[in-house]
């Protein structure tokens, strides 16, 4: 078992204990896959492949050849851990291993200190512990029973994604100015999930805000 | 998903690729270089190492026979030119296995013409001429670039010159990827693809010429005045980075032809690659005689691409492979 089922949210339970444990000791097998291999003609945006011992997705594909030469494909890869583009060239015709990725769409539950807890939203209510450092910058975009994507890497998460937009909380922002609901100027405000966004001068604390979570800027009011 | 039916190409474009054909054949037409139409199958293949050809079996008259989609049609042009065709022309489907990508597509339309007794001088000067009328504009001065020039130019090293373990170090830094174990013209052909081809052809054409004896193909050889270096008699043309053709001053000697179909043969031999059969109505073709001369091979879609300021190759073919 890779990972288990269990129903009800915000208990530590021991199966979501094991899970974790089964989960870290899982990060040091991952080699052991048996993923189909792929040739450079078949790289196409999107493919999930195996690179220097960490998953990437390809950008980009390009073939180059001298009328009367070797061919080589420059290729733009995605490094899904560290969110890093790389580029390098490969001899037309080699290969790398596929890679165990897939995206899944997953509700927030709760942390526990430690980890980060998601659960499938295929009803089979099984359970993910995400790392801290997977979560990376949608850690401030955590709202329980938000569905996220989170990406897989041999049954792990690697990276979460958030909606484009999440509706919060102002949870502290200086008092509203009443009547200024049409003029420029902004000011800070730290939301429920602990994101701090520019708001207009009129928001007050206790609104719900919509905000655009790739740009990290209010849209308007819930 | 529905299948995607729709051409690669817009149908105004298409119109606009009929007009350049028509364009092109005027142009020889008017230097009374015949038109000529050359089979697309033949019973001997290109052997060179670095092209994939594709090949079927077909039911002949001999039986069961294999026969080879052309790379180009020269084998098929230079049997005319022996048979004494005179100056001629084709626009020829052309096949080649694996090579899909902005500027390929497996099946293309190969623009090549032969020019007895013309000089590769003569054939440079010809040839840029036909991308002068293709692209409707002046592509800008014309700039002569030898091989050697270039590489030390752009790379700060003699391609003839350098140790193999320092070309590779080099070729691996500039592509990110180990070329430890690679031949010296791989090294050559990574940079020249990588590195020194994006600078050439911008803001006018650029014509390399003199290029290593190894990489002479179906060219003549003669030594580099610099130090007596044996180089190719070949050239290359590039606009806006792109490698649009590719003209020899042509081997006639039809021993040293079936010596280096050999060779290649040899060589795929070594690389696990299959073997492709040498064509032996070339080779009676040139013990026969061919008149010298210089023949050039240009890839009219990269010209139309960047006649219409397209992106890729597949936005001027009207089905492109991934879609045929």
């Amino acid at each position: 078992m890779r990972h288990t089922s269990h129903k009800g949210a915000g208990l530590e339970s021991p199966s979501i204990r094991f899970l974790r444990v089964e989960s870290l000791l899982r990060r040091a097998d991952h080699s052991r896959g048996n993923m189909a291999s792929y040739s450079t003609n078949e790289f196409k945006g999107g493919l999930k492949v195996m690179l220097d011992g960490d998953p990437c997705s390809i950008v980009e594909n390009e073939f180059v050849k001298p009328g009367k030469g070797q061919a080589f494909n420059r290729v733009k890869l995605r490094n899904l851990i560290t969110g890093r583009v790389w580029e390098r060239t490969f001899k037309s015709g080699e290969s790398l291993e596929g890679a165990d990725v897939v995206d899944l769409e997953m509700e927030y539950l709760y942390n526990d200190g430690d980890m980060w807890y998601f659960m499938k939203t295929d009803g089979s209510f099984e359970q993910y512990a995400v790392e801290k450092k997977a979560l990376g910058d949608t850690l401030k975009w955590l709202k329980e029973q938000v569905a996220y994507t989170v990406t897989l890497w041999n049954d792990n998460a690697i990276s979460v994604t958030p909606p484009n937009f999440i509706e919060l909380e102002v949870v502290e922002t200086d008092p509203g100015l009443k009547g200024d609901t049409a003029q420029g100027g902004s000011k800070p405000a730290t939301l429920s999930s602990g994101a701090v966004v520019r708001v207009p001068l009129f928001i007050n604390q206790g609104e719900v805000l919509k905000v655009d979570t790739r740009s990290g800027e209010y849209v308007s009011r819930a | 998903m529905a299948t995607d039916w729709r051409p690669t190409a817009s149908i105004e474009t298409l119109r606009e690729r009929a007009r350049l054909l028509t364009e092109v054949r005027a142009f020889f037409a008017e230097r009374g270089v015949l038109e000529v139409e050359t089979p697309v199958l033949g019973h001997g293949g290109s052997t060179d190492v670095l092209l994939a050809s594709l090949s079927l079996e077909a039911t002949t008259p001999a039986g069961c026979e294999r026969l080879w989609l052309q790379t180009s049609p020269e084998f098929h042009m230079k049997r005319l030119l022996a048979a004494g065709s005179g100056p001629v022309f084709q626009l020829a489907r052309s096949f080649r296995d694996g090579e899909v990508g902005r500027r390929h597509n497996i099946e293309f339309t190969m623009l090549e013409w032969y020019r007895p007794g013309y000089s590769l001088e003569a054939l440079i000067a010809e040839t840029t001429a036909l991308i002068h009328v293709v692209l409707g504009r002046d592509p800008g001065p014309l700039r002569q670039r030898r091989y050697r020039e270039l590489f030390r130019e752009v790379l700060g090293f003699d391609p003839f010159g350098v140790e193999l373990d320092t070309l590779r170090r080099i070729a691996g830094v500039r592509g990110g990827l180990d070329m430890g174990a690679a031949e010296r013209d791989d090294c050559l052909d990574l940079l020249m693809s990588l590195v020194v081809e994006p600078e050439l052809g911008r803001d006018g054409l650029d014509v390399v010429v003199d290029y290593p004896a190894s990489q002479a193909a179906l060219a003549r050889r003669h030594r580099d005045p610099e130090d007596g270096e044996w180089v190719a008699s070949r050239f290359e043309v590039y606009l806006e980075g792109v490698e649009l053709a590719n003209g020899y001053d042509e081997l006639t000697d039809a021993e040293e032809q079936r010596q280096r179909f050999d060779e290649d043969n040899v060589a795929r031999r070594r690389l696990g690659l299959p073997e492709v059969d040498v064509d032996r109505r070339l080779l009676a073709a040139l013990a026969h005689g061919m008149p010298a001369g210089s023949g050039v091979a240009l890839g009219i879609d990269r010209l139309i691409q960047l006649a219409l300021g397209r992106a890729s190759v597949a936005e001027v073919i009207a089905f492109a492979t991934p879609n045929c």
